[in-house]
This record gives structure tokens, sequence and C-alpha cells, in this order.
């Protein structure tokens, strides 16, 4: 990473009234961050949802944002078009309350890095996506303090610890290490 | 590992509750693609031309395309098939939407359904957890509402609901299969479904779609997309605006209805209104619109929008799909906002939108001419809108003279009698087509009609423009970027090409190349609706985005499999040759390849038969419209020849057919 991106706040802008619900942006982001690139696609496993609830017009792009080891103490509710929704249908936080951004295979948390690349991209594939400008994307120069941020297998790894503990996971850690000498290393 | 598809289809039992998940033959997609390839082939192979539309022996699929779930825009059709109660023929009817992704990612590429339920039910697909659920409680359900109740039920607001209404339950021949913003609407699909006591289908899935080539299968992505934006900027010129774009047409966006209000026909498919358009009518139109859409709607993956939300104050909202909006307006010589207000209830009950408004103009015509009386229609109402709901909700319900029109015009004169056949004047096949009357006979339009195994205009038509441009500075601006066209001679064709005069229509294009271009046009047809891709995108607009040079390479990096432009050729080839073989089985011939008598003013008897007899010799077809030994064997397609002989429709020497009236429909 140059010096110069490290001075960046990256903004995706989300206009909810220009969402047309075709839900490209999860179909990209998901084929991005599969492994290896773009080898398969499952919205499922994508760092944005559209919330969508066609019958009252409800169309909202939602980001992954921070893995989160409990949940709310308390919610909120929103009132839309005489609907009541839950403050969770618009929440971007990997939570352990709901299925929402986590991966359905291994239930690790899922988060949106902005498409992060070598080299970088012009702009996070769901904005480039996104042809109808629901979700448009901005750089402004950044003075504030920034957390590094932390790579996808140690929030992983977080995530589990406080689920199972530290002991826990070491030991399957080391039951695995165990197994993968023990078959000449063939399994990942 | 299986690429772009899962390898398993679910094969369900509803006379017994038996649901399977069968593993498929990786050659099959090679040689049939998918979606309505692979659908023609598992109905060759399973239903004989004896079995009803009304069977437990008649299957229905609901298939996703080859290309559906990938990141390929666009690729979101499901493609239902099954035998057509009103035609008795194959029918495939298909739907955009979500339904066909999610199948995908729930792990599967097909659902085949055979029996039929003891009692209402529906199914629900979660992944690996497949079940069929009761349905009492939906019994008499609108479309809409069915979807509603059933996400609500199973707390399940992601999962896709395909599923019929009242109309589908009663078995009307022209019931739809709705899902949110699309629709299966056409040949009675939802007739099947219902006869088989199935009320909707649920899906919802997490897992992943392969690609067998990542980084090319992206970038082909890539290239689409920056196309379609090309596109969006760059309308064509000198055709109507309707014509300019991609998509289907653009219903839901466009204001100006001058092309279609002034080019087809109002009523029962008869009056052509050429001076209705005026600036106080687009205004009027204009508000109506405005006031009843809170947003426009793509289906999976696509960046066209195509339908919209539509909020009628004091009735529920739906979504609509392009052209419905204009199919009861005009049918009922109302306005847009009468057309917006009925539809609602239409997509609740499930019927198509382009039949169900010509069978009841059809009525209404009857009952003018006195072929149908008061006593056939009680309280009938003296208004043209009075008359639409009470003949709708007559027809739903399946009650009185509702029970006859149920059955489609071709059905319905025949019940009637007394000469009502002069009133279902507008159908091929027993179906009824695009109310359009037009003056001078068009060669590539009469083939198509003719010959189109849809069944319907807008699903062969499409990448070759529908008439000569007026100037020679148009033409060369039409073709100098036309990179589309699988041979560059379709270019000279197009700059041969007049309004009037020499080398215009009926003549020119000849016999011979309206073949080669009716050929290409169905191509892109056969392929799209096996890969699953919107014809919106690709075989219906001028100048698409996918076409037969990019199609190989998104197969061969998309599904792993060699694919180059001529084993493409072949294979949509054999999916059109397989679907009329069905419908060959199914007795019908040349002399049901006719189009509607009075479709155009001026004819040319001999014209239309060089015409038929030359596209037949070009698809090597017999003279009866048989496809011959000798081309079912080239394209690998000599089990369907064997059968043929077997029954009786081709001799085992030669290839003319042996005529028997008696196997005709």
């Amino acid at each position: 990473m140059s010096v110069d991106e490290k001075k960046k706040k990256k903004v995706i802008k989300i206009d909810v009234d220009k969402c047309n619900g075709c839900r490209a942006c999860e179909a990209i982001c998901s084929a991005f961050h599969a492994e290896p690139k773009y080898s398969n696609i499952n919205p499922e496993k994508s760092r944005i949802r559209v919330f969508f609830d066609p019958i009252r017009d409800v169309y909202v792009p939602v980001y992954a944002s921070e893995y989160t080891g409990a949940e709310c103490s308390g919610r909120g509710e929103f009132t839309i078009d005489e609907k009541t929704y839950d403050e969770c249908c618009f929440c971007g936080a990997s939570c352990p309350a709901r299925d929402l951004f986590k991966d359905p295979d291994c239930g690790l948390p899922l988060k949106c890095d902005m498409c992060l690349d070598d080299p970088p991209q012009e702009e996070p594939l769901c904005v480039k996506w996104c042809l109808s400008d629901a979700l448009t994307y901005e750089e402004t120069d950044d003075d504030e303090e920034k957390e590094e941020p932390k790579d996808e297998m140690e929030t992983g790894l977080k995530s589990l610890i406080e689920k199972y503990g530290f002991k826990k996971v070491m030991e399957i850690l080391a039951e695995k290490e165990k197994t993968a000498k023990g078959k000449g290393a063939k399994e990942e | 590992m299986r690429y772009a598809e899962t390898g398993y289809n679910l094969e369900i039992d509803l006379s017994t509750g038996n649901i399977e998940k069968v593993a498929t033959d990786p050659q099959d997609t090679e040689l049939y693609l998918g979606g309505l390839g692979t659908n023609a082939k598992i109905l060759w192979d399973r239903v004989g031309p004896e079995v009803e539309p009304f069977s437990e022996k008649n299957i229905l699929i609901f298939s996703a395309g080859l290309l559906c779930g990938t990141p390929a825009t666009g690729c979101n059709r499901t493609i239902v098939s099954s035998i057509s109660p009103q035609t008795l023929l194959m029918g495939y009817s298909m739907m955009g939407g979500f339904f066909a992704p999610e199948l995908k990612y729930a792990g599967y590429d097909k659902i085949i359904f055979r029996g039929k339920s003891p009692k209402l039910v529906y199914l629900w697909i979660h992944n690996d957890k497949v079940e069929l659920r009761d349905a009492s409680h939906l019994a008499g359900k609108g479309a809409v509402q069915t979807d509603t109740i059933i996400k609500e039920e199973l707390e399940q607001p992601k999962a896709h609901v395909a599923s019929i209404g009242l109309a589908g339950e009663n078995r009307v021949h022209y019931a739809s299969i709705e899902q949110g913003r699309s629709s299966a609407s056409r040949l009675g699909l939802g007739a099947v479904m219902g006869d088989k006591k199935l009320k909707a289908i649920a899906v919802r899935g997490t897992k992943s779609i392969e690609i067998a080539r990542p980084a090319e299968f992206v970038e082909l992505c890539d290239e689409v997309m920056e196309y379609i934006k090309f596109r969006e900027e760059n309308p064509i010129k000198g055709v109507p605006p309707i014509l300019a774009g991609l998509g289907s047409p653009q219903e839901m966006k466009l204001h100006d209805e001058k092309w279609h209000t002034e080019n087809f026909t109002w009523g029962n498919a008869r009056v052509r209104r050429k001076e209705f358009w005026n600036e106080e009518i687009e205004k009027q139109w204009s508000t109506t619109m405005d006031g009843v859409q809170t947003r426009l709607l793509s289906c999976y993956n696509c960046p066209m929008k195509c339908g919209a939300s539509i909020n009628v104050p004091g009735i529920s909202t739906y979504m609509m799909k392009c052209y419905s909006k204009l199919t009861y307006t005009m049918a009922a010589f109302s306005d847009l906002d009468f057309g917006f207000k009925i539809v609602q209830k239409a997509t609740e009950y499930g019927v198509d939108g382009f039949t169900c408004p010509q069978v009841i103009a059809f009525a209404i015509e009857c009952y003018e001419d006195g072929v149908l009386t008061d006593k056939d229609m009680p309280e009938f109402p003296s208004d043209s809108e009075g008359r639409f709901y009470y003949l709708l909700e007559k027809i739903v319900h399946r009650e009185g003279i509702g029970d006859i029109l149920a059955n489609g015009t071709h059905w319905a004169a025949e019940a009637i009698g007394n000469g009502a056949h002069k009133y279902a004047h507008n159908n091929i096949k027993k179906h009824e087509q695009l109310p359009l009357k037009l003056g001078m006979l068009h060669p590539l339009y009469f083939l198509m009609y003719c010959t189109g195994e849809k069944l319907n205009i807008t699903q062969i038509e499409g990448n070759f423009p529908q008439a000569a441009f007026a100037t020679q500075e148009e033409k060369e601006e039409f073709v100098k970027d036309w990179h589309q066209v699988p041979d560059e001679k379709f270019k000279q064709w197009v700059l041969d090409w007049n309004l009037r005069g020499d080398n215009s229509i009926p003549y020119y294009p000849t016999p011979q190349m309206s073949s080669e271009i009716v050929d290409w046009q169905e191509r892109m047809h056969f392929i799209d609706d096996s890969l699953g891709t919107c014809a919106g995108l690709s075989s219906f607009p001028l100048k698409p985005a996918y076409h037969m040079h990019n199609y190989p390479k998104f197969i061969s990096a998309g599904a792993g499999f060699d694919m180059d432009e001529n084993k493409l050729t072949q294979a949509a080839r054999r999916n059109r040759t397989l679907v009329r073989a069905i419908n060959i089985r199914r007795g019908m011939r040349r002399k049901d390849e006719v189009p509607p008598e009075d479709h155009w003013k001026k004819r040319f008897p001999e014209l239309e038969k060089d015409l038929l007899d030359t596209y037949y010799a070009f698809r090597g077809w017999n003279e009866d419209g048989v496809p011959t030994k000798e081309y079912l064997h080239e394209i690998g397609l000599d089990y369907v020849a064997e059968d043929f002989i077997a029954r009786g429709i081709l001799k085992e020497k030669g290839s003319k057919p042996i005529t028997d009236e008696s196997k005709g429909s």
C-alpha cells in the first residue's frame, strides 16, 4: 500500500431510490472474493446484501461491517409503509443473532474490504457493476488516525476464539497439525 | 467437478410424494447445453405422443439455463416445459426474476414433476432439505398473495416463490405461473401445475456455482457490461424508440406509446387506430404512469429495468412486466388507468396477459353479433370495462360461459359453434397471437409465424431489422458497427433491402435469404433458452450484447467444455429439431403452419409456398415439415429417426412421410 493511499477515506454511497433490486452487486462481490478469484459465485458469501421487500417497494443495499461477538442488548424498529422492520434488516454487523454476513460453508464472519486487490481496483466491484448508480464510490482525504486493517484470517480466528474459547481452538489446531503430518501434509 | 451447472436434478413424484436428487449426464450438457435443450430431451424420452396434458404421465419441468447463477449478466431465466393443454404440443414458457439462480444455489439445475398430488401442496427447497407441504390454506389465494404467505410462514424473506392463482387451480388453459416481477405466462403451463395440485414452489439456496476458467469468464462479463453501457448511451438511429435500446421492450420506462397503439390492433385484434396517439393522450397516459409506478425493477444480475412496482391507490401492489400494460387497455378500447387496475387482478388470478384479454374481446364480439346471448351472459354489463371484469371473474372461476372461455378462443369457438370460429381469427396452432394486422406480406415474418415452435413471434424475431431502412445513409450507418452478424452477407442484404420498389417485401429478402435470416434469429433464441440468458440482452433486440461470436467463449470459460461457433450452431439446431420432433410426434405437420388468414391484407400463395418449401429444405425437413433421417443423423438425433420410422412418420428409406390424415392433430 502506498503512502498516498493511506490518506484516502473510501466511501460507498448508497442511494436506495436508485436501486432496481438486481443484486448484481452481490453476484460480483461473492465472485471477486472467491478463492481463487472469480472461481465461484454465491450471493450468500457476498459482503453486500440487498435487503428487499418487493411488495412494499423496499430495497436497501447493506454492507458487511464489523464482526461482533454479542448481539445488541436491545433493538430499534423501523416502520416503513405501515410495515415494521427489525433494525437488524439494515444492520451490517456479522453477529450471533443471525446468519447474515457469515460464510455459509464455515460460518466465519464476512466484512467488506472495498475490494482490496493488487493491483488495486479502480473502484469496488459492486459499484462498477451497479449501472443504475444506486452505489457510487468516493475517495476523500482523510486526516483521522486509522487502525491498521486486520486481515480476514485474523478476524476469523478472533471470532472463533470468542465463540469457543482460546483453549478449544488451540486444541483443534494442534489436532489438525498432527493429522496433516500423519497424511504427509496432503490435506490443506 | 461440474462447472456452471450443479449436475443434479430433483425428481418429484407428486402421486407418491417421493423426492429424489438425481445426478445428470455431463454429456447431455455438451449436446443440449441445458435449459430448454435438456428439457426437450427429457420430454422426448419420457412423454409419448399419447400422453394428455392433464394426465399423471405428463411431466412439468422447471429448469435453470446453463449459465444461470454465474456472473454472466442477465442469465436468470427459468424455462418451464410440459405439454400444453391449449395446443396439445410441447409448451415452453419462460420467466426471468430470481428463481433459476436461487435453484442453482440450492444445488439443482431442474425440478421435474410427475404424477398428481392427492391434495393441494407446495414444494419447499432449502438446499438439501426438500419437502412437499400442505397448501390447503392457500387454495383460492392469489399468486402474489401466495408468495407473501409462504415466505412469512417459512420465515424466509429471501426465498423465491413461483406460484399459481385461481386460474391455475381451475386449469384455465392460459393460466400463468407467477414469480415476483416475472411470469411464465404462455401456453397454459399454470394449468398443468394446477392439475398436478401444485400451488407453488419456494426455493432458497446458499451454495456456490463453480466457474471453469474464472479470469477469462469475468473478462467476458466485463465486456458485456461495457457494451450494455455503450448501447444505453448510443441508441440505434432510424428505428422507433421501442426498438432502439436493449432489454425487453422498455414498456415501464417509455411513455411514448405511438408505436404500439397505432400499429397493434384494438378489441378482438381487428381495429387499427392509425391516428390514435396525440399530445393530449401522451400527457394523460404519462400522468397515469407516473402516478402508479413506484420503481423500475430488474431481474437477477441484470442492469436493464424491464419491470416496475405498480401501486394503484386502493388496490394492492404488484409488479408488472413489459407489455401487459397495453393488452387489456387495447382489447377493451379503454385507457391506461383501466389497464393498470385490471392487470393487478389478472396477476393475482394468474392468467396470460396476451391470451386472456383476447379471449374476453372475442366473447364481447360474439355477444355483440348475437353468437353469444344474454342467456350465456346473464346480467352482462353494458360498458366495456365492466364486461372485462365480469368475464375475467367468470373465466377464472370457470363459471357459466367462463367454463368454455377458459379453454381459449380456439376451443371456445368449437364449443360455442354457431359460426364462432370466425371470431377466433388470430390463432396459430390454437394459440392466440399478438394483435397485429398489417398490409404487405413480410417474408421473414411469414416464416417465423408459420414455423416458430414457441408459437410466439417475440420468441423468434430479433436480431435482423424488422423493416428496410429508408435511405442508403441509414443503411450504411446501421451496418457499420454491426459486429453481431454471424456472416458478413447479412450486412449486404440490409444494404440492398429497400422500403419500396426493387428489392422490397414480399419478394426481398428472397426465400433463400429469408431462410438464413430466420435461421440466425431462431438460433439465437434457442441458445438463449438453453443458457437461460434473457432474450432482452441477446436474441430479441437489434445489436445485442450476446451473439454468436462471444457465446462460445462464455460456454467454454463458464462450463469448461470446448465450444466454438460451429458446435454451438449444431447444438442450437439439435435443440430446435428436438422440440419440433416432439411436436411432429404429436401430429403437427405442414398443414398446421399457417398464419392467421387476416394477418396481412396482401397475400401471395405461390410465394408463400416457395418460402415454406425453401425453409423446410434449408432446415433439413421434408416437404411435410418432418426432419429427414439424413438430417437427424447429421445433428446426432438418430434416436429420433428410429422412433419416427417405428411410428411410420418417416419411411425406412428416403425421406417421404407416410401421409395419414388420422395422424394429424
